[in-house]
């Protein structure tokens, strides 16, 4: 399970907890994500400026 | 680095700073008081010319006092060094002063109720109280701005009491959402368009962000497997929490304060709009060549620095820093040198925008100005495109 950063402000999204309330249960994969889902923080940046966190 | 911080001071190995709006941030809570300041004119006043003066008291200290003390205060000397930032940020006694602005708003929305319904007022000072309540729902809409887009969840359920007032709950979702995401480019309903008055961006912008908020929820409800019609959509528990506030109101005062209420909430979000409409005029996000657009930079937004309005809208006028770094709080937020300026600070803008030639007159050339003269980088009006291009002389 990876997670990933925005690179504006710090919002990770966290494979293994998702993000329930942007429709994204526990789980969800990274690769499920839409390439257009924007930061739900910040709104600045896209998924595919997000970074690697690393894997755990 | 080590940042030591002793009292309200801080001070790291390069720099010493000290917060000089500490205080006068604590200013800001003048506007929800209003209508208690009617109030006591009011009782004070004895039906001389004074009171019926008093009733107009919001407008007339949003659009001609504080224009007039920015003119003779000036700029503001303060930038917080971008090491202190953090620093800045997690002290709470800022938010605790946002946080205060909300229960004065709502005593304040009561007071003008019961002031509505046993005064004698003539539909002039009706007016007058409406439109003053109105401004003081409008300068909420920028304390719920900067609630917002704050990462703790209680911050973001203030925000959304806050836009309670003004019907506008959905301005949470489609400003953070939307707004940010497409500032500067033609997509964005909130951004104005160089030629566009801003009589025709109202009704553009209201629409735009409404069907924009919808969308948006529709679609983060459908990756939920659910339709858009659930109290879980934010858009309709916003508007829910609008409904029982106005239903209660009603209850309590009687119907006959449906006129304050309506015409409050439409001066309140027109008032956002016409900042909305001065923020972002003309600019525009250029496109990579990868067909994605630049990323916003300080170049896309209207920035102005005057201290009195800084201070009443909680630095707003920084807003190059704003859309930079959304989350960011406002008492850290930065004045780039880089950014273009307005003439004048917001509170003198939204008068002028009211007056599209005025507006046209002291604006257009401060875009082309931005862009070299080359008119065809600016954010423009599509109906006026071929009139403007031949007007700057460009062809395109």
């Amino acid at each position: 399970m990876s997670q990933f950063r925005c690179p504006v402000c710090d919002y990770v999204f966290d494979e293994a907890a998702g993000d329930p309330h942007e429709g994204f249960p526990a789980g969800t994969s990274w690769d499920d994500v839409p390439d257009d889902w924007c930061c739900p923080d910040c709104g600045v940046r896209e998924k595919v400026d997000f970074e690697p966190v690393g894997a755990t | 680095m080590t940042s030591i911080a002793a009292g309200h001071e801080a001070h790291t190995e390069e720099v010493s700073w000290r917060d000089g709006k500490r205080y006068a941030w604590l200013l800001g809570l003048v506007v929800p008081s209003i209508p208690f300041i009617i109030w006591g004119v009011y009782a004070a006043s004895n039906g001389s010319w004074v009171t019926h003066a008093a009733w107009w008291l919001a407008p007339i200290i949003v659009f001609v006092l504080i224009p007039v003390l920015d003119m003779a205060l000036g700029n503001d000397a303060e930038n917080p060094p971008e090491e202190l930032v953090k620093w800045l940020e997690q002290d709470r006694y800022y938010q605790w002063i946002l946080y205060l602005f909300l229960p004065v708003q709502y005593a304040g929305l009561v007071l003008a109720c019961w002031m509505w319904t046993t005064f004698d007022m003539t539909v002039v000072d009706k007016i007058g109280l409406a439109i003053s309540v109105g401004v003081v729902a409008g300068i909420g809409i920028n304390t719920a701005h900067e609630l917002g887009h704050k990462k703790e969840k209680h911050e973001r359920w203030l925000s959304k009491i806050a836009l309670a007032q003004t019907f506008y709950g959905h301005f949470f979702i489609e400003h953070n959402r939307g707004h940010h995401v497409r500032v500067a480019t033609p997509e964005d309903p909130a951004s104005s368009r160089f030629g566009e008055s801003f009589w025709r961006f109202l009704p553009r912008s209201i629409a735009g962000s409404l069907t924009s908020a919808w969308g948006l929820e529709r679609k983060r409800l459908a990756r939920m497997n659910k339709g858009p019609w659930t109290l879980r959509n934010d858009v309709l528990n916003a508007w829910a929490m609008s409904a029982a506030l106005f239903g209660a109101l009603v209850i309590a005062f009687g119907p006959g304060i449906l006129p304050l209420l309506v015409i409050q909430a439409i001066f309140g979000f027109s008032l956002l709009e016409v900042v909305n409409y001065l923020e972002h005029y003309g600019l525009l996000r250029q496109r990579a060549e990868s067909g994605r657009y630049e990323r916003p930079a300080a170049r896309h937004s209207w920035n102005s620095n005057n201290v009195v309005t800084n201070v009443f809208l909680y630095h707003l006028q920084r807003h190059s820093d704003h859309h930079a770094n959304p989350t960011r709080r406002y008492q850290a937020l930065r004045d780039f040198d880089e950014a273009p300026q307005l003439p004048a600070g917001y509170a003198s803008m939204i008068v002028l925008a009211w007056i599209p030639p005025l507006w046209r007159k002291v604006m257009d050339k401060r875009v082309l100005d931005h862009y070299d003269g080359d008119i065809t980088k600016a954010n423009i009006q599509p109906s006026k495109r071929e009139k403007i291009l031949a007007r700057y002389g460009a062809t395109a």
